[in-house]
């Protein structure tokens, strides 16, 4: 478990080198495409983040608005008096925080319940900032003035998926990651094993939503302006859960086969039919649930399987097999 | 033969091809637009952003294009959908900056939308002219980005604004004292409570009832029966589209008879009044217009006719302005300099539908802020240094 292996090896190198390759993008445009692969950066760590909990237990969570606007209003709140650091710091402690009581209250229960309870979960925490603004008699705009560039949030938004991915891999292969693994298969028997399957939900969606809390701190400083609305969009929610699992949900990086096409195809059909996006996107949702059923993820390992299958099997493929 | 034939006919479509492609690059002129076309905010933006957009191509167009230096220009639109979202209206105004490369951009549509493309489109130095935020950040925000002009002023401009038609009421004798005020709970309905609050009690107004709700609250039948129980003499409301339809519909149920009725955002909109038709008489709103101007009647006129539809009578108006504003500095400029521009705008005020608007400090201080449904038309009763204000009439009894 301790010793990386030779395939560990080369998926960190190769992963480096494209994290790399990624951070010298501004240098080229600080246009429209670095804007785009912000976009990209941004969902792949909320999608990401949002796989860490619902990829093994299998909970479809739409809480991701609410820990997402709660970062937002942490840096929102705190602009004038915190460095910036901390307020980001805080925007993930405060999502860890909500994130640790919903799901000590929540995580027992199962199924559509817990989709519909996360679904309400943002409207609540949107209802509940708006109330406390009403009763302080504060502005309900906030500012978020700063002197950051597209090219500094892009960076650390790139430098907070690099380590939603790096808490991903230690998760596998940290006992939780063992824990989780037979949770994800069988709750009954995780349970029978003596595993605290509630306890290491509640870790676990802690975990990732803090995540997404940071993700919203460092978004923050884009809107310039923040309201309750825009902080806490419902569409948010929704997209994380259709581009991971566009991408698949069984493996770390999952998500951002999903994220990346499926940005890039918004961006085109947005850009080539602005009057029609609604019906494009909803004839694409159709083409991809008849295309791909189990996701990018799914295609490819049925392509890669297949691709074995032709060739004699071998040791090293057998080997590969195993989860990166 | 017929290879010849074709040989001219490839040749035709090539030298065609390249006419129209020397003609785009020299005599065209690149306006950007990304406002909302789905979301939230998409039904206000096809009444009042995108069919002036149109309009106003239609007529500069229709002149033979925008006259920069010795050359007429004509305006093609390019447009985006920011489903009314920061991140997707951000990435349009990059997208329209650094690939489409515009020559000009309109600005989006709704407080926010500004707000939250303001510091981009700042940095690429296109004027922002805003006509459809309506905050007490504009003096913050005009401060902090240059380039950009607020035109429809302030929440404190709005809520003293119908204050000062409730007096004018109260003068007429169509009211005594007694006002309930209710409000929608965000940034809109608190910063016209927090100014309308003061106003009020300064005047000498009693505020009987005060209550607040949710956005997107769907049953205001208690608000509406408490403020009725108060026995109010006016009742105001800083209220959104479907609260300002909501709580008249409710008024009118219930039958708060009161001799001033005021609702916020949307009693200006063409559906209200589709809506409510003769029962609209007599109600109070944000907006309002001078409909004794030519250039008003004009441009309704005109904007029934090109676009098939309604002007709103508050920001329509407003949102044309701001492209006349944008079309005389480039005129006056003869440069499309995008510098020159914003000087120009700052330097000489414009002539619009809503007569002149000057905006040296980067806000417009002309506009209406009250108007009153009189006989189908949402005539201006009460504005900042505007003229051609009508003297409100008392609410006639519900029907």
């Amino acid at each position: 478990m301790t010793q990386l292996s030779a395939g560990e090896i080369r998926i960190a190198l190769i992963g480096a080198a494209a994290v790399a390759a990624a951070a010298m993008l501004p240098v080229f445009d600080q246009g429209f495409y670095l804007t785009l692969s912000l976009n990209i950066v941004l969902f792949a760590a909320l999608c990401t983040a949002w796989t860490l909990f619902s990829g093994p237990t299998h909970y479809i969570s739409l809480a991701t608005a609410a820990f997402f606007g709660l970062g937002t209003y942490s840096v929102a709140l705190g602009i004038d008096v915190l460095p910036f650091p901390v307020l980001v710091a805080a925007g993930g402690a405060v999502a860890a925080l909500l994130a640790g009581l919903v799901g000590a209250a929540t995580l027992r229960i199962s199924g559509v319940y817990f989709v519909i309870f996360t679904l309400g979960l943002a409207e609540l925490i949107r209802q509940i900032v708006s109330w406390t603004q009403v009763k302080l008699g504060a502005s309900m705009g906030l500012y978020v003035f700063t002197d950051f560039s597209e090219a500094h949030i892009y960076w650390m938004m790139l430098a907070l998926t690099v380590a939603v991915f790096a808490t991903g891999w230690l998760i596998t292969r940290s006992r939780l990651g063992f824990a989780l693994q037979i949770i994800g298969n069988d709750e009954q028997v995780a349970r029978h094993c003596g595993i605290d399957t509630a306890r290491l939900k509640i870790v676990l969606f802690m975990i990732s939503g803090a995540f997404i809390g940071m993700a919203g701190a460092i978004l923050a400083p884009r809107y310039s302006y923040v309201e309750p609305p825009a902080a806490f969009s419902p569409t948010v929610s929704f997209l994380v859960v259709i581009m991971a699992l566009l991408g698949g949900t069984r493996r770390l990086w999952g998500p951002l086969v999903g994220v990346v096409p499926f940005t890039i195809v918004m961006e085109f059909v947005s850009a080539r039919f602005p009057n029609d996006t609604p019906i494009v996107i909803g004839l694409a949702f159709l083409a991809i649930v008849f295309v791909l059923p189990d996701g990018v993820l799914g295609r490819l390992e049925q392509l890669r399987a297949r691709l074995r299958r032709s060739r004699p099997a071998s040791p090293a493929a057998v080997a590969a097999k195993e989860p990166a | 033969m017929i290879r010849r034939t074709m040989l001219v006919l490839t040749a035709s479509v090539a030298a065609f091809t390249m006419a129209t492609g020397f003609a785009v690059a020299q005599d065209v002129l690149k306006l950007g637009a990304s406002a909302p076309k789905t979301g939230p905010l998409a039904g206000g933006a096809a009444v009042t952003h995108w069919p002036n957009i149109k309009l106003w191509i239609h007529e500069v167009n229709g002149r033979g294009g925008l006259k920069v230096g010795d050359k007429r220009l004509k305006v093609e639109l390019v447009e985006y959908d920011d489903k009314t979202s920061g991140e997707e209206a951000v990435k349009n105004i990059q997208r329209l900056a650094t690939v489409d490369k515009v020559d000009f951009i309109v600005s989006p549509y709704g407080t926010g939308l500004n707000a939250a493309t303001a510091p981009i489109i700042a940095r690429h130095g296109y004027p922002h002219i805003a006509a459809t935020a309506a905050t007490d950040s504009v003096a913050v925000f005009a401060k902090r980005w240059p380039n950009s002009f607020w035109l429809l002023g302030s929440s404190t401009q709005q809520a003293q604004g119908a204050v000062a038609a409730l007096e004018k009421a109260r003068k007429a004798g169509h009211i005594g004292n007694r006002v309930a005020v209710v409000h929608v709970a965000d940034a809109f309905g608190l910063e016209l409570i927090a100014a309308g609050k003061p106003a009020l009690q300064k005047a000498g107004f009693e505020i009987v009832y005060e209550a607040n709700y949710p956005l997107g609250t769907q049953d205001l039948a208690p608000i509406v029966s408490q403020a009725k129980a108060a026995r109010p003499d006016a009742f105001v409301a800083f209220s959104y589209p479907p609260d300002t339809f909501a709580l008249t519909e409710q008024a009118q149920i219930q039958k708060l008879e009161v001799g001033a009725f005021y609702v916020g955002v949307g009693t200006a909109f063409p559906s209200y009044i589709g809506r409510f038709k003769d029962t609209a008489n007599g109600i109070l709103g944000i907006g309002g217009v001078n409909m004794a101007s030519k250039e008003m009647q004009e441009y309704r006129r005109k904007h029934r006719e090109v676009t098939n539809a309604e002007a709103d009578y508050w920001a329509s108006a407003m949102t044309y302005a701001s492209l006349q504003i944008l079309e005389q500095a480039i005129e006056r400029a003869g440069t499309l300099d995008r510098a020159a521009v914003i000087a120009e705008i700052k330097k000489t005020p414009a002539k619009t539908v809503l007569g002149e608007l000057p905006l040296a400090d980067n806000i417009n201080h002309r506009l209406w802020t009250v108007g009153q449904w009189q006989d189908g038309v949402f005539h201006g009763v009460a504005s900042t240094g505007l003229e051609g204000a009508r003297e409100p009439i008392r609410k006639p009894a519900w029907k």
